[in-house]
């Protein structure tokens, strides 16, 4: 589904990613650990396609094609998604009427019918339910207004009215309270499917505990230092990141 | 380049999508101004003798005065002894009476412009259009549904023969020769515009509609319209317009007067999309427009809502004398600005009578090199007691090289006034635009999406079936088409 290879990438002129290689197969949910700054939204903002970020080596395939010189719209119409970890506000656009342009976009992209406002309204009700969104929240313009919870569980919302084949969630679980994460793990739950692959980056293990991964990666200072099953996270959290860390160290040390 | 940089910058390349131009015969006045130009203006119009001396007396102090300078605007002079005052197509002795008899060219024209003219929407009965091609209204539909309800709606100069008094009693009571440079200019060669009068207790029920047309080379234009509505009356009113591609600066100077009298009601909607000029300013129009409406009479309201997207300058501030207690009045902006357009927009709320209220909302859109100013009076007189105001002013910067500016003047003097002015000034974010592109959005329908999200309060005043043509237009104005 997604291969990530080598990949290096800049941001005004510091490298954050010092080649980072990663494969999600169709299907799969991987987590990605991490502490602060070691490049995990970076990951997520170059994949989506980010114009801060210069990608100054290594490539991104996306069923088998590099996406890498593709625009976020195109992208997304391929069926790449993120959740952002800060989701933006957009007043006075409707969350209806912006989901409504969004699927219609990548529904055009793809030579499918654009849906009538009835039936967009039918499939993002249907949608809303499955992250418990109420209603009032399609009405109300993009993310304004909406508490931090509801801004978290609105990205996951609009993950599922897209359908998305790749999705990356970028600290879906950061301020969310304990209620508020397992209606989103829910919600990520009831989408994992065999054709779906889903990424999960966070800080914590806590959100694992609800989303069980496949495969966990830690990455420290911009590479992939580790790489198991979900025990893995469960280590991490008693010892800490500076054990992967100290092991990575020696590891160099020892190929030096 | 960042995503938000390089759409602006295909916006701003985008050309002007209506530009064609419409030969037609016409009868055009020899360029320059004086009395015998204005005589001749008169002559032509078989205008009663009152008006023409109304004309020489505006004529006569408008040569005393000098072009204002206060605006922030900076253009080129206007060479007055260059533009021709007067141009109609040519027709039959008695004018056309029927769509049929109309020059196929013009309705192509209006065709082109999708102005609802065709028959099919005469049939809707949904508008009755009074289209002015430049000075001579050249067909006027509904009329005939509109009279059994005893409302007139029909061409200045037909007013002019059908209703001189009417027209005597009202035109310039809101808006005198005196009051401006350009007002004075146009009350001395005015061609045409729409008249409309709705009479005591009726409730028109249509919207009314006037499509403007700049088409003849170096023929300046001089509209006037008055609308006047009776005790009890209410009046939706929309104009919109556009104009052909043009080499040379056209000059506009419309006078708009409205007139509310006790309990009636006024809605003046307007979409100007005139050609604004090249990416390096070259060409456009020059629209130096005087818009004034009174509330007359106690618990009247006059709301005007525009939305200005074309025009190399514009100069314009549709405002409200509140003179009947608990009279309103609404003024509801959209002003964008590309390229090397400017714009000094606003306007002005004079609190006369006690309980009065006045709310504004303007919103500011500029990109490009453009300029674009709001400037406002708030003015409470001593009798007004309880008058409220509520101005919000928000401005839109796209790219690093345009401007925003705002002046609110706030005079009031009487205590029990509340005046309030909020004000906010936004870059359109790289990260608003990078949020929908990563949901399949694309830069252009993103930048449209938030801009038209930006201005949704004002478009929300519009009436529906112009909603939807001003989105198109800051789509247009904006991008390969900016909503």
């Amino acid at each position: 589904m997604l291969e990530i290879k080598g990949l290096k990438a800049q941001i005004e002129g510091n490298e954050i990613l010092h080649g980072l290689n990663l494969t999600v197969n169709p299907g799969e949910v991987h987590a990605i650990m991490g502490p602060n700054g070691s490049g995990k939204s970076t990951l997520a903002r170059v994949i989506a396609g980010s114009e801060d970020y210069e990608v100054t080596g290594g490539d991104i395939l996306f069923e088998g094609e590099s996406i890498l010189e593709l625009a976020p719209d195109e992208r997304a119409q391929k069926g790449l998604f993120m959740a952002f970890q800060y989701p933006v506000e957009i007043p006075g656009v409707s969350n209806t009427y912006f989901l409504r342009q969004a699927l219609n976009s990548i529904r055009k992209a793809r030579g499918l019918e654009e849906l009538t406002g009835k039936e967009f309204l039918a499939h993002a009700r249907e949608k809303a339910r499955l992250v418990e969104l109420p209603d009032d929240l399609l009405k109300r313009s993009v993310n304004v207004g909406f508490s931090g919870g509801e801004k978290k569980r609105n990205e996951i919302f609009q993950m599922a009215v897209l359908e998305p084949k790749f999705s990356i969630l970028d600290e879906t679980d950061s301020g969310l309270d304990i209620d508020a994460l397992r209606i989103v793990a829910n919600g990520v739950n009831k989408l994992r499917g065999s054709d779906r692959s889903i990424v999960v980056v966070t800080h914590y293990q806590r959100l694992l505990q609800y989303i069980v991964p496949d495969v966990v990666h830690v990455l420290v200072d911009g590479r992939i230092a580790k790489t198991g099953g979900k025990e893995l996270a469960e280590q991490l959290e008693e010892v800490g990141y500076s054990w992967v860390n100290g092991e990575m160290k020696t590891a160099q040390t020892a190929n030096a | 380049m960042t995503t938000a940089t390089q759409t602006i910058e295909q916006l701003a390349g985008q050309k002007y999508k209506y530009g064609f131009y419409t030969d037609i015969e016409s009868d055009t006045a020899p360029a320059g101004l004086s009395e015998e130009t204005i005589a001749f203006i008169s002559h032509k119009k078989n205008e009663p003798d009152w008006l023409l001396e109304m004309r020489l007396k505006a004529y006569r102090h408008f040569i005393t005065l000098t072009e204002p300078n206060w605006a922030k605007l900076s253009c080129k002079p206007i060479d007055l002894h260059s533009i021709s005052y007067y141009s109609a197509p040519k027709s039959k002795a008695d004018g056309p009476k029927t769509l049929d008899e109309v020059d196929p060219k013009l309705l192509e024209t209006y065709e082109k412009l999708g102005i609802p003219l065709n028959e099919q929407k005469v049939l809707a009965g949904v508008v009755a259009v009074d289209a002015v091609f430049d000075s001579v209204s050249v067909a006027t539909t509904f009329k005939g549904k509109l009279k059994e309800l005893g409302v007139i709606f029909c061409s200045f100069s037909e007013a002019v023969q059908e209703y001189p008094d009417l027209v005597r009693k009202y035109m310039g009571s809101v808006v005198p020769h005196t009051d401006n440079y350009f007002a004075a200019l146009n009350s001395a060669v005015f061609t045409d515009g729409s008249f409309v009068f709705v009479p005591k207790g009726v409730k028109c029920p249509m919207e009314l509609s006037t499509y403007f047309r700049i088409n003849e080379m170096n023929t300046g234009q001089f509209e006037r319209t008055l609308i006047v509505a009776e005790e009890g009356a209410t009046v939706s009113y929309l104009e919109g317009c556009t104009a052909p591609m043009r080499d040379e600066n056209q000059m506009h100077a419309a006078v708009v007067e409205l007139v509310a009298l006790e309990r009636a009601n006024i809605k003046y909607s307007t979409v100007q999309n005139w050609y604004p000029g090249d990416e390096e300013g070259r060409g456009g129009i020059y629209n130096f427009v005087t818009k004034r409406g009174i509330c007359k009479g106690n618990d009247s309201k006059i709301s005007w809502t525009q939305v200005e997207t074309g025009s190399a300058v514009t100069w314009k501030y549709p405002s409200v004398i509140l003179r009947g207690d608990r009279s309103v009045g609404e003024f509801y902006s959209v002003a964008v600005t590309n390229n090397c357009q400017q714009a000094d927009t606003g306007t002005k709320m004079i609190h006369i009578g006690k309980d009065t209220r006045s709310n504004i909302v303007s919103k500011g859109i500029s990109a490009g090199r453009s300029n674009n100013s709001y400037r406002g009076l708030v003015q409470v007189n001593r009798g007004a007691s309880n008058a409220r105001n509520y101005t919000q002013c928000d401005s839109m910067l796209m790219g690093n090289s345009c401007g925003a500016h705002t002046f609110p003047y706030i005079d009031v003097r009487n205590q029990t006034g509340k005046v309030e002015h909020e004000a906010t000034t936004t870059k359109i974010g790289e990260d608003q635009i990078f949020y929908l592109q990563s949901r399949g959005i694309s830069d252009e329908d993103a930048v449209a999406m938030i801009v038209n999200g930006f201005c949704r309060e004002v478009l929300a005043e519009l009436p529906m079936e112009f909603a939807v043509e001003a989105q198109k237009l800051l789509s247009i104005s904006l991008e390969g088409s900016v909503g």
